[in-house]
């Protein structure tokens, strides 16, 4: 572990937005919420936050992005398929969102290969932040990813004057080459696991059983079409719980014709399993048409589906989709536990 | 940054990118039905399983997915059969021999071939469920050495819907397979002279062993209950049942989610499953 001073801490960002070619983004305010944007200076940015709207996913798997465009010329086409490689210097994330992205990282690269989220991802860095602040709706502890040992190329921790800085990557350690840094003390160290340890217990949320048992848990509940029409009755099916999601990765693929009529490109764009034709087939078959079926569907694929495929759990407890909630019926860590008190009552 | 060593795939290679194929031949089958044979490059083969899908993309038009018609055995262009129901499809009906599609896959699980051979074939399609099955029916009867008794069931809501209708006439006429087909009703405007009723009028009715039978079944989503009840009632057992199942796949890779039956990907899984696997799933709807 290193230690550096918050002066030259400030000093590497402001090295990396005027001598990187990637852009630099980080935490920042953007009215009443934080935000990831683009970073100026590093006055911009913010490390004492609770939650973002949107999570760091957005760089990585961007809300919009090409994947094959064509053009012709003489009647004949050209077809290319296309993988953004622009990477991202993200400043500022915490570990619950690390972790959703490792979780992406092993579907996208690992498993399924999709060429488009590796070229930016394998461009990217990423440097965490210990959680200082914990919104309310945030229960990551009971989620095991409010505090993470991978998914960073650097890891600070707010120690005052100083921050400590973890090296999680070859890419993390070449960072900090020309920055003034040190060798942590015993105490430092120490400091921070104190830090770790004292976070788990700042959160008001809590699931009331160990994650490892979801998937079990919502096995059983499945058929329990009360309990899903009871929650799903207020849902409005907007979608926005998807949205903000950070291990949310359907799409849609959508044709964008160039007004020249010759060329266009194929785009992916985000979509969610809780709009009314998520599930719909060409002759108009919906094959989760009823809302409380596609609130359901959302639950299962978080704690359930996923795992039987990935063997991880998809929620990281990040609290986004119970804030963002209009009608306040998407709650993971509310419906878990109503299910888990259902099944022993 | 993220080490690619953990990755097993060659950078700059993307699953995205279709090849070029080109129509060489369209026939339409029924006001909203065409067969597009597809020609790849150099001649070469598709390369496909009976019952898997490609993506076909259609410049400025969209992509969607399709079950291949046509049999692996028979070499040169693949055959895909589209109705038009909606924005994309419509537009690949006005398109000409010569045109040029994108092809993506060949994606998904067939047939199992090696389940079922040796074994009596008994295929049920409904409506446009036989352009899956014609790729499997077609291997079998190129290969019918490898496969017991061969059977057809085909129902059709109206006459004017049956799809590949000279194939169908060389079918009925064939001493290598039973071919049997009905209709729904016939339209005052229509002439037919065969059976009438749903598809499963046509299976109390067959004499089969469900000892050495296999029922492959494709067709539109409410069928397919009904047809598995009418084989439990001739003694099939379920695990002697194989389904294609359509779903509205954008990626036909595991990603879009947009074909997620429950914890399966038809894409993946699918499109063609076992019974067994799909029986307990709502959403399956089988």
């Amino acid at each position: 572990m290193k230690v550096i001073d918050r002066s030259d801490l400030d000093a590497l960002i402001e090295e990396l937005i005027a001598s990187d070619p990637r852009d630099v983004v980080g935490v920042q305010e953007d009215g009443e919420q934080y935000v990831f944007d683009h970073l100026e200076s590093a006055d911009e940015l913010t490390l004492d936050y609770d939650l973002t709207a949107l999570s760091p996913k957005k760089y990585v798997m961007p809300q919009r992005e090409t994947l094959l465009t064509y053009d012709r010329t003489d009647d004949e086409y050209e077809m290319r398929a296309e993988a953004d490689p622009t990477g991202h210097i993200v400043v500022g994330v915490h570990p619950y969102d690390l972790a959703a992205i490792e979780h992406l990282d092993k579907i996208f690269i690992d498993t399924l290969q999709d060429e488009p989220y590796r070229r930016k991802r394998e461009n990217s860095v990423l440097i965490g932040v210990t959680m200082q602040d914990v919104a309310d709706n945030c229960f990551a502890a009971s989620m095991g990813t409010a505090t993470v040992d991978s998914g960073y190329d650097l890891m600070v921790t707010d120690l005052g004057d100083t921050f400590a800085v973890d090296i999680g990557t070859f890419e993390g350690d070449r960072l900090l080459e020309s920055t003034k840094t040190r060798n942590a003390t015993a105490e430092e160290i120490e400091r921070v696991a104190e830090i770790e340890a004292d976070l788990k217990d700042g959160f008001d949320r809590e699931l009331a059983f160990p994650p490892a048992e979801l998937p079990t848990l919502l096995e059983a509940s499945y058929d329990d079409m009360d309990f899903w029409e009871d929650y799903a009755e207020q849902c409005l099916s907007c979608g926005t719980c998807n949205v903000v999601c950070p291990t949310c990765f359907c799409f849609s693929v959508d044709m964008v014709r160039d007004l020249d009529g010759d060329s266009g490109r194929q785009e992916r764009r985000w979509d969610g399993c809780l709009l009314e034709d998520f599930a719909t087939v060409a002759q108009g078959e919906n094959f989760r048409e009823e809302v409380a079926q596609r609130h359901r569907h959302r639950f299962m694929r978080k704690g359930w589906y996923i795992y039987e495929r990935y063997g991880d759990v998809a929620c990281v407890g990040c609290g986004r989709c119970t804030r963002h909630c209009v009608a306040d019926v998407a709650d993971p860590c509310e419906v878990y536990n109503e299910l888990r008190e259902a099944q022993h009552a | 940054m993220r080490s690619a060593a953990r990755t097993h795939f060659e950078h700059g290679e993307s699953e995205y990118q279709p090849i070029e194929g080109q129509i060489v031949w369209i026939d339409r089958h029924t006001d909203d039905d065409k067969l597009f044979v597809i020609d790849l490059p150099d001649g070469v083969s598709l390369d496909h399983d009976p019952g898997q899908f490609v993506q076909l993309f259609v410049p400025g038009v969209g992509e969607a997915p399709f079950s291949i018609a046509s049999s692996p055995t028979k070499e040169g262009p693949f055959e895909l059969c589209i109705r038009a129901v909606g924005n994309v499809t419509n537009a690949i009906h006005d398109l000409e021999a010569g045109d040029v599609v994108g092809i993506r896959g060949p994606y998904g699980q067939g047939f199992d071939i090696d389940a079922i051979a040796g074994q009596d074939l008994l295929f049920i399609a409904g409506g446009i469920g036989l352009a899956p099955l014609r790729s499997v029916i077609n291997y079998a009867l190129d290969r019918p050495a490898e496969f017991g008794d061969l059977t057809t069931l085909y129902g059709c809501t109206e006459p004017a819907e049956q799809l590949f209708p000279g194939e169908l006439d060389e079918w009925a006429d064939s001493d290598v397979m039973d071919y049997r087909e009905t209709v729904d009703e016939v339209p005052d405007s229509q002439e037919w002279d065969g059976d009438t009723g749903v598809i499963t009028s046509l299976i109390p009715p067959l004499e089969f062993d469900p000892e050495t039978t296999v029922a492959l079944v494709c067709g539109p989503p409410v069928m397919y209950r009904f047809v598995i009840k009418a084989l439990r009632e001739k003694g099939l057992a379920d695990d002697r049942i194989y389904l294609s199942l359509e779903r509205n796949m954008h990626c036909g890779r595991g990603l879009c989610g947009h074909c997620q039956l429950n914890e399966l990907y038809v894409c993946l899984d699918g499109p063609v499953f076992h019974y067994p696997t799909v029986r307990d799933k709502e959403e399956a709807e089988v």
